[in-house]
């Protein structure tokens, strides 16, 4: 840490994770921890076609059926996922669009009895050729950027250098996999899930059954890991159990096993990277010419958001004289791609970083110094037009990274060695992009209760990132009170206000300016007095915040231009990597990082998501492989789809530089995606120093560097 | 599925429940036990959510047959803290941030309780010891202080 020692009681401090002592116990009760007596266990029957139709199915006679809540398309109001464009149905439509579609759903008190029915049913189809590379399928959404006079900027360039850049899906592996348990009182869903947003599910559940707001409430229960991969997935949980829910009047209980998740659930969408530049001799960057490629899946879900960061992050922390960024995300017959954290901002990061370590190569310059000759700083022009406000420091940010890395030194090993050294520097904004955050119209509360303690009521859910603990520093810095007077009310849609989904890396910065707002005007209201003493004379307080963007921040959605983050995250990372010299397998020895994330709110738990980013990256460039087969993943089992252990863990140095953003809560910027965005490249460079390699995709195999 | 009684010591107490004989420990000790603590991840061995420690050796509760825990020692996670006070290591993981969602650190915890008890049984240490737990939140370097944390604590008590 750089920073100067805090001046707040409990901003800036490590503050205990507030949750923390009910989960190193084995308190905290998960989904599938909660006893549901007299219940019935659910069961999905999918698709095992990836596309055509279904012609019948059969229900065989030696199952007694009469036992059997049996659900379909034909019991819901209306067959729709509902999130952005209501292309995706609850249930297959009489034609399948990827493997293991849901086709109906099925509950029986015996959950040995319900897997058996399922795998019971006989479906007929009539098979069609599906989709399953990025391209020849219909256009799902694209976007396009212009920024300056690209061909001149090509024709006044000295090199022009082009390269192809690919990276795989990957998979959550969250450890607890997806669960619901719903119930139907008195014409009341009310669904307990294991989820990243709850305003997701209840208005999903809302429009496939046709009940009112006030009749459906959703209901987080202590959520082991998300990633992303709990922000819309679940929502087809909560239809299929407060379906059978209604059906049957009775409890249900609707719990993934690890490979129905792995199969069926949403990824980081695959992508392909064309990219040209063209630069001066001594390596100032002139032209961009980016097509940036991704496999939607089959329904549309959060694709075009995660195309639209993706762009938009394509030009990295560098200024451009000229760029054109244009973004394809093509429907394919993959079961649908979804949220991961960065969004899209990893694939294209990965892509225009290796690209200028390749470049720097070919200038004979160092790639550190390459970067540093095209930083951005205050005042400069992103290629949608926006004018950098904030300074991002990037230079200090580099030497620092370099020097605590002894990076010239690793640099000066010789090429396939078996050792080598990358670098990578990215950005990330914060928040939804563009007027997102003003669409959401986030709304906080925080209330003076009677037990002389501050509620905080927010939609935002404590997943493990450190929502409930932070939230708690501010409010309770705020109001002046030991952090034990404040209360952070579990996320519960009949409860709190819709503050918006946890995403974006905007709980911090975005949703807790509100809660600090909330919390500086209730300050103000008590003006002295002590909660308990405030309640006694005037009753519960209640104040509320709704965001407004920040003076100055405006983006025009149909030309695409403007400012499209309020603020901005920044990393440095370099990467050590060696390859064995008999098996040619990749490891990552170690990564040293410095962040600017503004103000730090709780530097354990900062650090705890810049090295749980950096390890999900590691991953996601070395070991993590989704197998696709028709379009869905193969190797849905952790035996056979590896993630980083204990022994595969690089040695990780986070250190942060601060730069307060005024309009974040307390100077603070969003933190969790930004470590996503930069091992990746760094290690691949790193990679084809270590082994005289030129790779370009990921993950980098040990069967990559044998050919 | 035909119940037989199974006998075991959980966390110091008998215990008598009724269960098949191959089914996995982990939903004996979920449902019989009320031990919720022990957690299912991938049900195949890999994860090591379900961690217990059976007769003095750790061992993902997953992959044992109901019948082989007959007459066996078992600690969950429910038996570490004692009078409400945190377990060095339980205390640990909260300090240093070796607990994000949660879902992994019961048998995290079990697996670093086990290490710390056994060093000379994982030459390569922490990192080795730990291989069969995964964590997909922290990256494991906070757990390793954790380990290192509870570690000097305990040998300086």
């Amino acid at each position: 840490m750089t920073s100067a020692a805090p001046p707040y009681r409990y901003v800036g401090h490590s503050v205990l994770r507030r949750e923390g002592a009910d989960k190193v116990t084995g308190r905290a009760i998960y989904i599938d921890d909660r006893a549901t007596p007299g219940c019935l266990h659910a069961k999905t029957l999918r698709s095992t076609i990836p596309a055509g139709r279904i012609r019948a199915i059969h229900f065989p006679p030696h199952i007694p059926w009469h036992e059997f809540t049996i659900a379909d398309a034909r019991d819901l109001a209306e067959n729709v996922v509902a999130l952005i464009l209501d292309d995706q149905p609850v249930f297959c439509d009489g034609i399948v669009r990827h493997l293991h579609e849901p086709i109906l759903v099925l509950a029986h008190p015996d959950h040995g009895k319900a897997e058996e029915a399922v795998r019971a049913i006989r479906v007929d189809y009539d098979e069609e050729p599906g989709v399953f590379d990025i391209g020849p399928g219909p256009v799902m959404k694209s976007y396009r950027i212009d920024h300056g006079e690209i061909d001149a900027a090509f024709a006044e360039s000295d090199v022009v250098l082009e390269g192809t850049y690919q990276t795989g899906a990957q998979e959550h592996v969250y450890i607890e996999p997806n669960g619901f348990i719903a119930e139907w009182k008195n014409g009341v869903a009310t669904l307990r899930g294991s989820l990243q947003c709850p305003y997701y599910v209840h208005k999903a559940v809302m429009r496939a059954l046709g009940l009112p707001a006030e009749k459906v409430n959703v209901i987080q229960e202590t959520t082991g890991g998300g990633f992303g991969g709990k922000e819309d997935f679940p929502s087809v949980l909560g239809i299929h159990a407060a379906l059978l829910a209604r059906k049957s009047g009775k409890t249900i209980r609707l719990m993934y096993n690890r490979n129905e998740d792995m199969a069926s659930s949403t990824k980081r969408h695959p992508s392909r990277s064309l990219i040209r530049t063209g630069c001066s001799r001594d390596g100032k960057l002139l032209a961009l010419d980016f097509e940036f490629l991704i496999d939607g899946g089959a329904y549309s879900t959060l694709s075009a958001v995660v195309l639209s960061r993706g762009i938009l992050h394509g030009s990295g922390p560098y200024r451009w004289k000229a760029a054109r960024l244009v973004g394809h995300c093509h429907f394919t017959n993959s079961p649908p791609y979804g949220a991961f954290r960065g969004f899209g901002a990893p694939q294209s990061q990965f892509a225009i970083e290796l690209h200028l370590s390749r470049l720097a190569d070919q200038l004979g310059i160092d790639p550190a110094e390459l970067r540093r000759r095209n930083f951005l700083h205050r005042g400069d022009v992103l290629p949608t037009g926006q004018i950098l406000a904030e300074d991002p420091n990037l230079e200090a940010m580099l030497d620092r990274a370099l020097d605590i890395s002894d990076y010239h030194e690793k640099r000066k090993k010789p090429r396939g060695g078996g050792s080598g050294v990358g670098v990578s520097a990215t950005l990330h904004g914060t928040g939804f992009t563009g007027n997102g955050e003003v669409y959401l119209a986030s709304k906080v509360a925080v209330e003076a209760r009677a037990d002389g303690k501050a509620t905080i009521l927010v939609a935002s859910t404590e997943i493990g990132q450190g929502t409930e603990t932070i939230f708690s520093q501010m409010v309770a810095e705020a109001l002046g009170i030991p952090i034990g007077d404040v209360v952070f009310h579990r996320p519960e849609t009949d409860r709190v206000p819709n503050s918006g989904p946890t995403v974006a890396s905007r709980t911090c910065s975005v949703v807790g300016r509100l809660v600090q707002r909330a919390a500086e005007q209730l300050r103000d209201r008590l003006s002295g007095a002590s909660i308990a003493d405030h309640v006694r004379r005037h009753g519960v307080a209640r104040e509320e915040a709704v965001y407004t963007p920040p003076p100055g921040l405006v983006w025009n959605e149909d030309s695409y231009r403007g400012s499209a983050y309020g603020a901005y995250s920044w990393a440095i990372m370099v990467a050590e990597t060696t390859v064995d010299p008999v098996t040619r397998a990749p490891k990552v020895e170690a990564i040293w990082n410095t962040t600017d994330v503004g103000t730090i709110i709780n530097p354990v738990l900062a650090i705890g998501q810049m090295e749980g980013g950096i390890a999900q990256a590691v991953g996601w460039a070395t070991c993590e492989q989704v197998v696709l087969r028709k379009g869905a993943m193969a190797n849905g089992q952790m035996t056979n789809y590896i993630i980083p252990t204990s022994a595969d863990a690089p040695s990780i140095v986070v250190e942060f530089i601060e730069n307060p953003y005024a309009e974040g809560a307390y100077g603070s910027k969003g933190v969790g995606e930004l470590p996503m965005d930069g091992p990746a490249s760094a290690i691949v460079a790193a990679i084809n120093h270590a082994a005289d390699a030129g790779l370009a995709h990921i993950p980098a195999t040990p069967e990559d560097l044998l050919s | 599925m035909i119940h037989t009684p199974i006998q075991f010591s959980l966390n110091g107490e008998k215990r008598s429940v009724a269960a098949h004989p191959m089914e996995p420990l982990l939903d004996v000790l979920r449902r019989e036990c009320g031990a919720t603590g022990t957690k299912y991840g991938c049900g195949e061995g890999e994860c090591g959510a379900c961690s217990v420690i059976i007769n003095g050796e750790l061992a993902m509760s997953c992959m044992i047959p109901a019948c082989q825990a007959a007459d066996a020692t078992i600690e969950t996670i429910e038996g570490l803290a004692r009078d409400g006070e945190l377990h060095p290591v339980q205390q640990a993981f909260l300090e240093t941030g070796g607990a994000q969602c949660g879902i992994c650190t019961p048998g995290m915890v079990l697996a670093a309780v086990q290490y710390i008890r056994h060093p000379e049984r994982s030459p390569g240490g922490a990192a080795e010891a730990l291989e069969g737990n995964l964590c997909r939140c922290t990256g494991y370097s906070a757990i390793f202080r954790a380990v290192e944390l509870a570690r000097s604590r305990m040998e300086s008590a």
